[in-house]
This record gives structure tokens, sequence and C-alpha cells, in this order.
């Protein structure tokens, strides 16, 4: 379990990370979302301890990241996967982490076999690694010494399409056995294909937080009609917001059962009524992103210190 | 929150019962961390050969006077002041320049400790090349005495042999703090040369030039004080000098580029 409590940091007048909290629990994939430079990466800092807070707290397992003994086993980190040692082996990499923390030899070559790296691979020097084998090997790092939480940012970054999905199956089977997963994105996507929970951060702040199911329903509805235009202008008479697209297909902020009722009211037949799936969440996200670039192009020579290299 | 959900519960009792991580583990890891990268093991490699080439040219084409155990474990000792302090310097800018720092020090939070390691591997280190050098230049006293037809000369005292394997130490503590207080790999490398070459140059023309500098220098100038330290003698004031000048040089900065370093944020 990892809790995140009115954490901000500040770099002079800029407050990269604004009274951010969470929690990230057992069990779940915590999904931590948000545009470049949004904060995600100075807040998961933060929390394993590479940075200090302006104020606020956050702990892992109940502790501090910096005051738990031996870090390596409990919890699992993948911060950036580009930085590692170029002029060792993967495999030394692996054994410097396995030394420090203290566990058998063996558990190295445990490792590599789950990550997919050969044994060729793994002698191979890092500085040669292609980014998906480098996440790989960072993967193989954190899980080394079996921790009960794992924090990753931007894990899929380099991945391909099956080693995105191994990457999936892999945080899923954590989670499901009890572990605590945070792994960061600016994906939407990806956070809606593996995230329990989802947190999205704009600006250094959470603009949303919640389960993906609470989310993604109760977020609207899409209604289709033969004649979009007349249900849309009939929804925004009745006081809901509501775009009408090219077939007829209309998105609203109204829940889908009052959709129905102003479509019946109105005299228009319905050919589909159903939950948004996330359309409200695509657009908000959409709005943080797009903001977040006018903001840059407003002050490009504003130095942007979250994340940005992310 | 319910405290009775099994994995919290687990959570509370679980990372405070585990022991610390021991400093001598930490030590391993980092004496394996000094040679385990291309770079760090040629320039710890080229201790031992570069010992071998001088002793055998020494050996070969020498003065008699210079073939003398003193003689050429003092010119053996010479590249190690350049060679020890470089991978000292590599061993900590490593972490920053390559940026194996997120790891190292997510694995290790206390960054205090991980430095400590570190100091005390490039220290095991240095005794190490120390004792190699003394060895292989008692070898080669007997080889040149032999080659030559005269006795060995065993002309190194044991309180010699301790200021050289100190002015070692000296050499390879500036190393470290000039790479705590920049932390990147090649403008340290730039910087501790700098200081190794210019220094004793400027403080020289400073002498020449000015009078009071030519008397009292050696008080600030740690190369100029730790060239007593390898001289035949060395008087109470110029241990003296290499406390000034390694306070100067040495401590202060320490005290305050690692006050940084345990703060900064590691990207």
């Amino acid at each position: 379990m990892i809790r995140i409590d009115s954490l901000t940091k500040r770099y002079g007048g800029l407050a990269a990370v604004d009274d951010v909290s969470f929690t990230a629990f057992p069990g779940r994939v915590t999904g931590f979302l948000g545009p470049n430079g949004a904060g995600k990466s100075t807040t998961l800092r933060i929390v394993t301890g590479l940075a200090e807070p302006t104020a606020g707290r956050a702990t892992v397992l109940g502790s501090r990241f910096a005051d738990l003994p031996n870090p390596g086993l409990d919890v699992g980190v993948l911060l950036d996967a580009s930085a590692q040692h170029g002029g060792r082996t993967g495999r030394e990499t692996l054994v410097l982490a396995q030394r420090t923390m203290g566990l058998p030899d063996a558990q190295v070559d445990a490792m590599l076999d789950l990550v997919g790296l050969t044994p060729a691979e793994s002698r191979r020097r890092v500085r040669d690694y292609s980014l998906g084998m480098r996440q790989r090997l960072g993967i193989a790092t954190a899980l080394l010494g079996d921790p009960r939480v794992l924090i990753l940012d931007e894990p899929a970054n380099g991945l391909d399409p099956a080693g995105i999905r191994w990457m999936r199956d892999l945080l899923r089977g954590f989670a499901d056995d009890g572990g605590t997963v945070l792994l960061s994105s600016h994906l939407l996507a990806e956070i809606e294909t593996i995230a329990d929970d989802i947190v999205v951060i704009g600006h250094g702040r959470v603009v949303a937080a919640g389960s993906k199911a609470e989310l993604l329903a109760g977020a609207g509805a899409l209604v289709r009609a033969d004649d979009g235009a007349a249900l849309g202008s009939a929804l925004v008479s009745a006081g809901y917001r509501a775009t009408a697209g090219a077939d007829g297909a209309v998105v609203t902020d109204a829940a889908p059962v009052d959709a129905g009722r102003v479509a019946f009211a109105a005299g228009i037949p319905v050919s589909e009524l159903r939950d948004s799936d996330g359309t409200a969440l695509e657009e908000m996200f959409l709005d943080l992103t797009s903001a977040d670039q006018r903001d840059r192009r407003a002050d490009a020579h504003a130095p942007t210190p979250t994340g940005a290299r992310a | 929150m319910s405290t009775l959900t099994p994995a919290l519960v687990d959570a509370a009792a679980g990372p405070a019962r585990r022991r610390r991580i021991p400093l001598t583990r930490l030590v391993g890891v980092e004496l394996r961390k000094l040679t385990d990268t291309r770079a760090s093991r040629w320039l710890l490699a080229a201790v031992p050969l570069l010992t071998l080439v001088v002793v055998t040219g020494v050996t070969l084409w020498g003065d008699d006077s210079e073939v003398t155990f003193l003689a050429h474990t003092t010119t053996n000792m010479m590249p190690l002041e350049l060679i020890l302090p470089l991978v000292t310097v590599l061993a900590v800018t490593g972490e920053w320049s390559q940026r194996s720092a997120s790891t190292t020090f997510t694995l290790v939070p206390r960054r205090g400790r991980v430095m400590t390691a570190k100091a005390v591997g490039a220290l095991l280190v240095t005794l190490a090349a120390t004792a190699t050098v003394v060895v292989l230049s008692a070898a080669g006293t007997v080889a040149a005495a032999r080659v030559r037809g005269l006795d060995a000369v065993w002309d190194l005292s044991l309180d010699l042999t301790l200021r050289l394997a100190l002015a070692n130490l000296v050499a390879i503590a500036f190393g470290f703090v000039v790479a705590v207080v920049i932390r990147r790999t090649a403008p340290a490398m730039v910087a501790y040369l700098a200081f190794m070459f210019v220094v004793p140059m400027v403080s020289m023309v400073a002498a020449g030039l000015w009078t009071w500098w030519a008397g009292n220098g050696a008080w600030y100038d740690l190369t100029w004080s730790t060239s007593f330290v390898t001289g035949p003698e060395i008087t109470g004031e110029q241990w003296a000098q290499v406390g000034t000048s390694a306070l100067i040089w040495i401590v202060v900065p320490m005290v305050l580029g690692m006050r940084r370093l345990l703060r900064a944020e590691i990207r």
C-alpha cells in the first residue's frame, strides 16, 4: 500500500506537485495518468525517496521509503529504464542489486528468465540494449527482491505490442496475488487496459481519481438516433450538454436513463443507448493535454522540471 | 480503512522487522562496482602493468643509484597518484553520469551509507595498490641487483612506506571530494588533473613573485604540503601544514559537498 498525503513540491515559484493525495491499495493496479510534465515522475521520485517534498508526506507499507531497512525486499522500483550504467552487462546490473539486497545468486537467473532476457543477451553491455530490453532489465531489478509493492514510471515505453501484453499480464498477476502496483503513463489507452484505479494529474494537481469503473461509467451516455441533430438540441434544451456526431451518435453528460427519457419526451426513436465508456475521461484528458501544450508554446523558454524527460 | 485486512496487518509488521543492510555488504558491492566496467578495470590493471614496465626499464637502463628499494618504490608510486584518484572519481560520478544513482539510492535510500561504502572501497583499493607497488618494487630491487651483480639495497624505512601510503590516501581523498562536489565524470576528472598540475605551477610562480607565499604557501597549498609527506624526513610544522591545507581542500569541501549530495534530487 502506498499513501500519498498532501504532497507538494516547489521549484522556486513553480509547484510541480501541488497538494497531491491518493492511495494505491493492495490487490489493485493504480494507474497514475497525466500528460508529460504533469508531475507524475516528480511524485514518484518523492515516494521513492529520491526527492524531498516541500510539504506533505508519502509512505509505502506504512513507512517513509527512506526508513525502510532494505527497501528492495518490499518495494520494486523502476523509474527510468535508461538510467542504468551502460558499461555494465545486464547480468552484472542484476548481480549488484542482488548482492545489495543480500539475496541468493540463483535469484538473478530466475529473474532473467522471468523477463525473457536470454543468457547471451544478459552478457551484453547495457549501452547496447534497446529500450525494450532495458525495460525488461529494469523490471527484473524491480522484481528481484520479491517485493509486495511495485512503483513503475512509464514501464511500457519502448516495449513492442507483445511486450506490452506481457507487462500487462505480469502486473495483473502481481496485483491478483495481493501486491500493490502504482504505474504512471501519459497514454490513456494503456492505463485503461490495465488499471483498477485511476488517478489523473494535470499541472501538478489531481483532477480526477477513483476506480476505473467509477471514472468510466456515470460519466454520461452515448445515444444514437436517425436524427442526431434533433436529439442533440432536445438534450440541450433539457439542460444537458450534448455533442452530435456524424452518424447520429450523440455524446451527452446526461446519464443513460435521463437521456432516454429526453428522447422519449421529444418523440425521437433511439437506436442505441449506453454508457459513454470513458468518453468524458478521454475528453478531460485531452483538455489537459492540449492545455498543457498551449502553455508550453506560450512560454517555451520556461523550465519544465517535472518529469518532462520521462 | 480496516485494520483486519491481512495485507495491511502484514504491511504494518513487515518492513520494520527487516534487518538493515550491513555496511560490509555495501562495501563489497562498491568494490565490485570498482572493477566491473571496462574503464575502471583498465585503470586498475594499469597499476601492476605500469609498475612492471617501469621496474624493467629502470633495472635495464637505470643508474646504479636508481635501483635501490627506495628509488624503485618512490618512482613506482607516481602513477598511483594519478590513477587511483581517477578510479575514485569514476566510482562516485559514474552514479550520476551513467544515471545508475536512481537504482542505487532506491535500493539504499540512506545515501550517506552508500557514500561511506564508496569511500571505504576506494581506501581498500588504494592500500592494495600501494602494497602491490611495494612488493613489485622489492622484486625489482632483487632483480636489478642480480642483473648488475650488486648487493640489493634495502633503504626504504617503514616510516616512509607508511607516509607513501598516506600520500596516496590524501590523493584519493581529494579525488573523492572533487567527485562529490562536481558529480559529473568528465568535469570532475578535468578538475582533478587541473588541480594536480596547475596549482603547483601557479603556486611556484606566486612563491617567486611574493615572498610571503614562499614562506607560508605550504599552509594553504595541498600539493605543496603533501610533497613533504613523501620526503625523506618530515617536521612537526610540515605535518601541521598538511593538516591545514587538507582542512581547506578536503575537509571543508567534503562537508559542504556531502550536505548537498545527501539532499539533492536524483533524476
